[in-house]
Parts: structure tokens; sequence; C-alpha cells
């Protein structure tokens, strides 16, 4: 079943400001990253498939239902997180996710139930009694996720969930995003401005830039296509660049860096062959992930 | 014979936290009347400061507290002397500056809190119609204004019932005489509920709302006092139209008649403009209501 699905999606505020164009996207189930800078059009398109706004033209499906003709179909079916400030500071963090819960439509029993256990695994504790003003930027986080996941959604819609956290607190929010994906079978849709971050937990990437679709696919398909060995030894690095290459292996220098591309498991052989034939101190030989920001570095320049 | 225990077999183990992990929900989701139901009472109940600080308990149950004494006096001087002091519709007026104040603080407190947090969008991004918080937060007000105004009323009505010298016919003629009071105690309900919810919804900060509610309601009385002195007689009888309080008692003058002011015609003179008022006062809860529902389709999208 697919996920999200986008037709020539294209908003424009008042005539004049373009927030998404001509946007063709079509992704499955899993963890789904949306990268794009700031004012891309992330926020605009997650608002358009809650159906909160409706777009200027072009199609959209959500979960196979369409958010423009039923938002509230649509809605019963998602959570979603909102990038700012949106916490009462005089209620508990237990009452609020409680009273939401309601608000998507569970009995009284089941929300506190489900507030309660969405609580706790977004990791707040004792704390959920205590009034969310006084909370720390890293726990208002937490509630803004628990009040998204109250109603058992197949799918999360989050924007920018690591704002305002510290290194710490992005990669435990970032972990807790992998978990709810990967244990939990909800699909979530993380949006982000660090590319970096999202690449770590995501399945599917989304890049996104002016409101225009700079590239989706499969984050395995981006990658593994091009991984490389990387080839470090303490000296004579230029005798084993040229028997690799008499090997027949495109070598290329990356400082004191030898890269090799991956063809097989007997590239490692190869490798491993030609430094022990010349007896040179191996320092180290690994696997290179390029990262996703190359490629999208690459496509660029190709564009331009 | 007992059942062998499995826990002779077996120590139960002590404080092992289990994580049972996530568990999907299968129970039932309401629909949209239920959930519109629990958002109501939610309203009703953080209007008198239900589940809420006990600083935000004070204003609603001062005022709640003077009513309710101010009704207990009147029904205790009545079995007394054995006349009624004040009818019903007459209490209701009398007390309509604390109704005002009442609004003041509760409207704020439903409306103007959700948008100062920005709690909103977690609202409709649920599958709840925008209209649907506006209304519940509407009709939550006006029961709270009702039941503010007709608890005491029945108060009263009790008092009177259970001294009456005139048994059973006696407890019939005064609730014929509660009936009335109850519904213009209504009408004061919808009226200043709207009109407040209005205001308050027009700004997140709550002292400008509660300021802007009191404004609406008690500058406009200068105006009818202006009118009402103008060399005039139908500006001095439609002067009732401009502010909410004179405009919900000429309904009340034209609709009870005596039971609001009670032979002596007196300060308020409406002549034959009874329907204008009525007409003025159901234009106005609409007319509220329909921006108050304007509002909240553009608000926080």
């Amino acid at each position: 079943m697919t996920l999200i699905a986008t037709q020539s999606l294209t908003k424009t505020y008042g005539g004049r400001v373009t927030a998404l164009a001509d946007l063709t996207v079509a992704v499955e189930p899993g963890i789904i990253g949306l990268v794009g800078a700031n004012g891309a059009g992330k926020s605009t398109l997650i608002k358009i498939l809650l159906g909160l706004i409706a777009p200027t033209s072009g199609q959209v499906s959500v979960l196979g239902i369409d958010p423009t003709a039923d938002p509230a179909a649509v809605r019963n079916r998602v959570g979603y997180m909102p990038e700012h400030d949106c916490l009462p500071p005089d209620l508990s963090a237990a009452e609020l996710v409680t009273h939401l819960g309601r608000m998507s439509g569970l009995p009284r029993t089941a929300a506190r139930e489900r507030a309660s256990e969405a609580l706790r695994h977004v990791g707040l504790y004792e704390e959920r009694y205590r009034p969310v003003g006084g909370y720390s930027t890293g726990m208002k986080q937490r509630v803004k996720l628990a009040q998204a996941l109250v109603h058992d959604p197949d799918l999360l819609l989050l924007d920018e969930p690591t704002n305002g956290l510290d290194p710490a607190g992005r990669d435990a929010m970032l972990a807790l995003v992998h978990r709810i994906g990967t244990e939990f079978g909800i699909s979530v849709l993380v949006c982000s401005h660090l590319l970096g971050e999202v690449e770590r937990i995501c399945d599917t990437l989304i890049a996104i830039d002016g409101g225009r679709l700079l590239r989706a696919d499969n984050i395995s398909a981006m990658t593994s296509a091009t991984d490389v060995l990387a080839v470090e030894v303490s000296e004579g690095t230029e005798e084993l660049a040229a028997r690799l290459a008499e090997l027949k292996l495109p070598v290329a220098r990356d400082g004191r860096l030898l890269l090799v591309p991956l063809a097989d498991d007997g590239t490692y052989d190869l490798i491993l062959g030609a430094v022990a034939e010349l007896d040179l101190p191996l320092h180290r030989l690994g696997q290179r992930r390029h990262r996703v920001a190359e490629l999208f570095a690459t496509r660029e320049l190709t564009h331009a | 014979m007992p059942e062998p225990s499995t826990a002779a077999v077996r120590p139960t183990p002590t404080g092992v936290i289990h994580d049972i992990g996530y568990q999907r929900y299968e129970g039932p989701r309401l629909g949209r009347r239920q959930v519109f139901g629990a958002l109501y009472l939610h309203g009703l109940r953080t209007a008198f400061g239900f589940g809420r600080s006990a600083k935000a308990k004070i204003f609603p149950w001062l005022v709640v507290g003077i009513v309710t004494l101010v009704a207990a006096a009147l029904a205790a001087i009545r079995s007394q002397i054995g006349e009624p002091v004040a009818t019903y519709a007459q209490f209701a007026d009398a007390m309509s500056w604390l109704v005002i104040f009442f609004v003041a603080v509760v409207a704020p407190e439903l409306v103007s809190r959700d948008l100062r947090s920005g709690v909103l969008p977690l609202y409709f991004s649920r599958p709840l119609p925008r209209a649907d918080y506006a209304l519940a937060k509407l009709l939550a007000l006006v029961t709270a204004l009702w039941l503010l105004l007709g608890g005491p009323q029945l108060l009263m009505f009790l008092g009177a019932a259970f001294t009456t010298k005139q048994g059973m016919r006696g407890v019939w003629n005064e609730l014929l005489d509660l009936l009335p009071g109850l519904l213009y105690a209504g009408l004061w309900a919808v009226v200043f509920a709207s009109v407040g919810l209005l205001v308050a919804s027009l700004t997140g900060k709550r002292a400008f709302a509660a300021g802007g509610v009191v404004a609406v309601f008690l500058m406009t009385t200068p105006i009818v006092g202006v009118l009402s002195i103008l060399p005039s007689r139908a500006a001095n009888e439609l002067a009732g139209l401009a502010s909410p309080s004179t405009l919900v008692q000429g309904v009340g003058i034209w609709s009870l008649g005596d039971l609001l002011v009670e032979g002596d015609p007196g300060e308020m003179m409406i002549g034959g403009f009874g329907p204008v008022y009525a007409l003025a006062a159901v234009l106005l809860v609409v007319g509220a209501t329909a921006l108050l529902l304007a509002r909240y389709r553009k608000v926080a999208s």
C-alpha cells in the first residue's frame, strides 16, 4: 500500500509565494525523512497532508484517503507533532494528553490509559503529573510526541522534532522516532532541515527545495550503489595505488586514503592481497558509506 | 480442595518492571457527537475551575457564592414577610453586573488560553471540525451562565415552595413564576455568552480579553443614557438597543411584562418597540455566533 502519494501538488499563497511546485512523490510505509532548507515547503506539505490547507492544484492521498475530500478520516489515523510550542503551561502532561486523546475519540478510561502509556513510551514517568510550564525543552518535545501517539495512529507527521534540543537530546529523540517506526509498527514522516540527522533513521528520503522535489528514494538505493572501500596504509600509499591500478581497480585518492569502489566481497581479497604482497603496514580497511549529502551535492553540480 | 498455587511452585518475582512494549489500540473510537460532548463538558468544568488550579477556582466560585447568598437572603426574607421581594426575572436583572464579571473571567479562560498557548493546531489536526470547537465552547459558556442564574432561582423557588401556605396550589403557582424566570436567565446567558466569547476569541492575552468583555458590556451603557434623555420619544424607547444589558431587559419587559417591572413602568420604557428588541437580540446572538465561527475558520491554520 502506498503511504503518501502526491500528483503535481502545487500550493501558492496569494498567487505569488510558491510553497510547493508540481510535487509528485509516492512513498511506502516506513520511516520517511522529509528534508529541505527552512522555507522549502515542508510544513506546507504536512498541512496539506492533514487537510488543514487545500492545495492550489494537484492530487494528494494519505493512507489511501484524500485529505481534501475527507480530512476527518485522515486525521483519525494520523498523529501530528507541530514544530512550534503548543503546550498550555498550566496543565500537566497527563491531563493534556488525556484530553487530546478524548478529542481523538477515545472513551474516557481508554484515553487515560493510553495517555500514560504514550507518556511512558516517550520516557516521561513521574514528571507527567507536574505542570508542563516547568518542563525542559526536551521534555516538552516528548509531550508533543506523546500527544501525537495517544490515539494509536497509523502515521505520525513530525515537524522538526529535534528543534531546540542539545546533541544528546537530538540523539534520544531520533532513537525514539526510530523505535516508533520499527518496533511500534507506525509509519513516520519526520521533517528536518538537517539531512545528517534524518538519514540515520530513515528508510526513505524525500528532499525538497523551494517547493520542488530534489529526490525521493529508498535510502539504501541511494547509498548502496556507491559504497566504497577506504584503504589507509601508514607508508607506501603510492606503491599500493600503482599495484591496485595494475589489478584493474579504479583507485581514487582522498588525502591519505585510497578509495576503491566496492564491487563484491572479492574486492576485499584483492586489496588485502596487494597489501600483503607489498608488505605494507595496513592502518585501516573499511567500507565508507557515501553520506547522502554528497549524493545531493553531486546531483546539484551536474544540474548546474 | 484448593488449587495448587503457582506462586508456591515458582517464587513470584518482586520489583520487576515488565516492558510490555507498544500496544495497538483496538477499542472503540467515538464519533463526532461524543467528541463534541466531551469538549463541551470539559469547557463547562473549566468555567467553574474544575480540573484547574486553585487560583482559577477563586473568581467563579466567588461569584457563585454571592448570587447564591443573595438568593438565599431573598428566600429567607420572603418566608418571614410572606411577600416576594423580587421576582425571578428581577433577580436575574439585579445580578447582571456579576454576570458580566463572570463572563469577563470565564470567556478568556475558555478561549484566550488556547490561543495563547498555541494548542489549537493540536485540536485542528484531530477529526473534530473547527466549528465544533467554537460551538462547544460557546455552549459551555451559555450553560455556565444559565446555571449561575438558574441555580439561585431554583433555590428561591425551593424556599418559596416549602414555606407556602397554600399547599400544592401555591407550589404550582410558584412554579409558573419560576419557569419564565429560568427562560429569562437563559436569554441573559445566550446573549452574554455569544458576545463575550466573540470578544475573548480575538486575543490570546487574558487581561485584554477580560478588559474587552467588560468594555463591550459597560462602555455601551453611557450611550443608552444619552439616548434616553434625548428630546425624542422614539429615541428614548429605542435607547436600550445600544447595550446588551438593556437589550436583554427590553426583551424581558416586552415578553414578561409585570413579572419584570410590576406595575411601575419606571425607568425603562420601550413603548411599542418590544418586537424590535426581540429581533435585535436574535440578530445579536446570530451575528456574534457567525463572527465567532468565521474567526475559527481562519485562526491557527
